[in-house]
């Protein structure tokens, strides 16, 4: 489904991805961890499309398509999604009304009509339940004044929502309390999928208690060093980055 | 047929005769005393209504234009502008829509005009269509039943001088400034509001009913008169662009609320900007002021601005009545090279009066604009509030927004509030529309509409939609 080959990616002329590689295969959810500064968040961001990012070597392909031949909005609606880290507050726009136009964007890409209002309502109400929000948080402005945990949750909404085909997710345990962070773990869990890839960026293993992947990928300085299953994480997790760091220089 | 019918018939005949009147007659470019005195008989105006002009254009000899704004315009030669504004001819307008501005054309076919309206509207050489004349007609008969006058200026000195008499200049003195004593001097149409005591206007009014509203004026005058206790909704412009040829023009509005009255004027100003460098765009040059006489009147004023080459109007309220309410709610749009100067004044005078002012501005493409903001409390306008919030937005980095809120405070136990930003439309913002698969121009206009929420939400309910489409088209390729 991802296939990223040999990537190079520099910001402001400094090298952050030295030929990354990373395949995921529908139904997966892959956790990518590493040590601060190590470009996990550039990784998700490029694929994206975010700005400021150079790709200077290499390829990325989501499902045969060169996804960095395409426009930032195209890869949203081809079904490539990025949960932010920190989410962006937008004053005066309703949340309901973001997720109404992001929704109807990909239904037309998929030439669907506009989705009828009463089963948008009725759709919004339910993934609402889910990320136990209260529907008053849809009538509000996109993450205006919302608390860390609340924003967190709205990007999990928007999934829930718009059910894309790779969700990819930065450093969404970050700021969370445990209770809050079950409840995200729950919602992304309702994600998975056979048909639909999870791609988890986080610097600690805690999430993964909460949300199991089947792949684990180490990245330090730019590059993948070790892969492995979940029991890499715990490794990790107890070890710290270090010996991973030296095994990969041996 | 009846005689009353005849009557009727010859009437309206005359009506029509008299535009034709107009259109025959041609007064050479230049302004002097003689010229004024045309203006005035061919109006059928009486005596007092001449002297009163001639006393405004003396009075405007002697004064220059102001300088004090934060435009750049070459000087105006008032010599070089024809002061009857004789409708073109039309051989001297455009033949079809073929020579029209195509920009422009755009404009209509995204705002959803009608075909037929569209070469109106660009001054296309067409026979008038007057589809709405029983719209018209129903509509008069209703407000006539209310006691509501509605009807043009022009009329309103030949049929009620002694309200006119009684009103006229009274908020906006003559020699306010330069443009208003120029107004003064030469205006020749414009529309005339009295709701008499205790009635609330049954409808929105809007200049769109009123017949011959049809061609602008180039120097409009607005008086609206509330009487005790009555009400009305006041619609001014139209969100299709307007071209016209007449680069300069200096409205003036006077509103007068009395005691418990109430007047909300929304204004739509849609301007043709010019084309892409900025040629042939108008100047608007407006004086607008209401002034709530009575004790718990209350003014408001909404205003959407996109359109003209320059815009310098400061809509503004005198606070006279005790716990008078002044507010004003502003959108203001520039793009290309438009450059526009805007903002209020709130003169509170007596006790316990309150004004709201937000103000909005967007400013993109190579445009400038200011936000001008005056709020004076008098020594007797005892525990006076005024809150102020302006808000400016830049989308890209050749364009300004300028801030210059002046306040006076005479009166201890007044409070004033004053809030301000200035953003850039966030490239973050941008891309968190974008990632979630809304495209660029959507995005823009989305974060834009949040934007300027609080003051559409003071607009009436059609007018809201018809400026957020605007706002849309205004904006187009502004970004990217």
């Amino acid at each position: 489904m991802l296939e990223v080959k040999d990537l190079h990616v520099t910001v402001e002329d400094k090298a952050i991805l030295k030929g990354l590689n990373l395949t995921v295969q529908p139904g997966e959810v892959h956790a990518i961890m590493g040590p601060n500064g190590a470009g996990k968040s550039t990784l998700s961001a490029v694929i994206a499309g975010k700005d400021g990012y150079e790709v200077t070597q290499g390829s990325i392909l989501f499902e045969g398509q060169d996804v960095l031949e395409m426009e930032i909005e195209e890869r949203a609606r081809a079904g490539l999604l990025l949960g932010f880290q920190y989410p962006i507050e937008i004053p005066g726009v309703k949340n309901i009304y973001l997720l109404k136009a992001a929704l109807n964007a990909a239904r037309e890409a998929r030439g669907e009509g506009e989705i009828p209002a009463p089963e948008f309502m009725k759709l919004v109400r339910e993934k609402s339940a889910e990320m136990q929000m209260d529907t008053s948080f849809l009538q509000r402005a996109v993450n205006e004044g919302f608390s860390g945990g609340e924003k967190k949750r709205n990007e999990i909404l928007q999934m829930l929502v718009l059910q894309p085909k790779l969700a990819m997710l930065d450093e969404i345990d970050s700021g969370l309390d445990i209770d809050a962070m079950k409840v995200v773990a729950k919602g992304v869990n309702s994600l998975r999928s056979a048909d639909r890839a999870i791609l988890l960026v986080t610097h600690y293993q805690r999430l993964l208690n909460h949300i199991e992947p089947d792949r684990v990928h180490v990245l330090v300085d730019g590059r993948i060093v070790k892969s492995g299953d979940k029991s890499l994480a715990l490794e990790l997790e107890s070890r710290g980055y270090d010996w991973v760091l030296e095994e990969s220089v041996a | 047929m009846a005689s009353e019918e005849m009557e009727q018939l010859v009437r309206r005949e005359y009506k029509q005769g008299f535009v034709t009147d107009i259109e025959s007659e041609t007064v050479p470019p230049g302004l002097d005393e003689s010229v004024i005195a045309f203006i005035s008989q061919k109006k059928g105006e009486p005596e007092w209504m001449l002297e009163w002009r001639l006393e405004a254009y003396r009075q405007w000899l002697k004064m220059t234009p102001p300088s004090w704004a934060h435009l750049d315009y070459p000087p105006i030669d008032y010599q070089a502008i024809s002061y009857f504004s004789a409708p073109k001819k039309p051989e001297d307008r455009p033949q079809s829509l073929d020579e029209v501005d195509p920009k422009l054309l755009e404009t209509y076919e995204k705002l959803g005009i009608p075909l037929h309206e569209r070469a109106a509207l660009a001054g296309v050489a067409v026979d008038a269509v007057f589809d709405s004349v029983s719209v018209t007609t129903t509509f008069k008969e209703k407000l006539f039943e209310a006691g509501v006058i509605f009807c043009s200026i022009s009329e309103a000195i030949r049929d009620y001088p002694e309200l006119v008499r009684q009103y006229l200049g009274t908020v906006v003195p003559r020699s306010d400034n330069y443009f208003a004593a120029l107004n003064s001097a030469v205006f020749t149409d414009g529309s005339f509001v009295y709701v008499p005591e205790g009635v609330t206007c049954p409808m929105e009014l809007s200049t769109y009913f009123r017949i011959n509203a049809a061609n602008t004026g180039q120097f409009e005058r607005t008086l609206i008169v509330c009487d005790n206790k009555a009400q009305v909704s006041y619609l001014e412009g139209c969100t299709a662009p307007m071209r016209d040829e007449n680069q300069l023009h200096a409205a003036v509005v006077e509103l007068v609320a009395l005691e418990d009255a109430y007047i909300k004027y929304s204004t739509v100003q849609n301007w043709y900007p010019g084309d892409e460098e900025g040629k042939g765009g108008i100047y608007n040059f407006v004086t607008k002021r209401g002034d709530c006489r009575g004790d718990r009147s209350r003014i408001s004023w909404t205003q959407v601005e996109t359109g003209s080459a320059i815009t310098w109007k400061y809509p503004s309220c005198m606070l006279r009545g005790k716990e008078s309410i002044g507010e004003f709610y502003s959108v203001a749009v520039t793009n290309g090279r438009q450059q526009a100067d805007t903002g209020t004044k709130m003169i509170h005078i007596g006790e316990g009066t309150r004004s709201t002012i937000v103000a909005k501005g967007i400013a993109a493409g190579r445009s400038d604009q200011a936000y001008r903001g005056l709020v004076k409390i008098g020594p007797r306008a005892k525990g006076a509030r005024n809150y102020t919030q302006c808000d400016s937005l830049l989308i890209g980095d050749q364009c300004g927004a300028h801030t210059f809120p002046y306040q006076e405070i005479g009166n201890s136990s007044a409070t004033v509030e004053h809030e301000a930003t200035t953003s850039k439309i966030a490239d973050d913002q941008l891309f968190y529309c974008r990632a979630r698969g809304i495209d660029e121009e959507d995005a823009v206009s989305m974060i834009v509409n949040g934007f300027c929420k609080d003051v559409f939400q003071e607009l009436p309910m059609e007018f809201a939609v018809e400026a957020e489409a605007l706002l849309n088209v205004t904006l187009e390729g502004s970004v990217g």
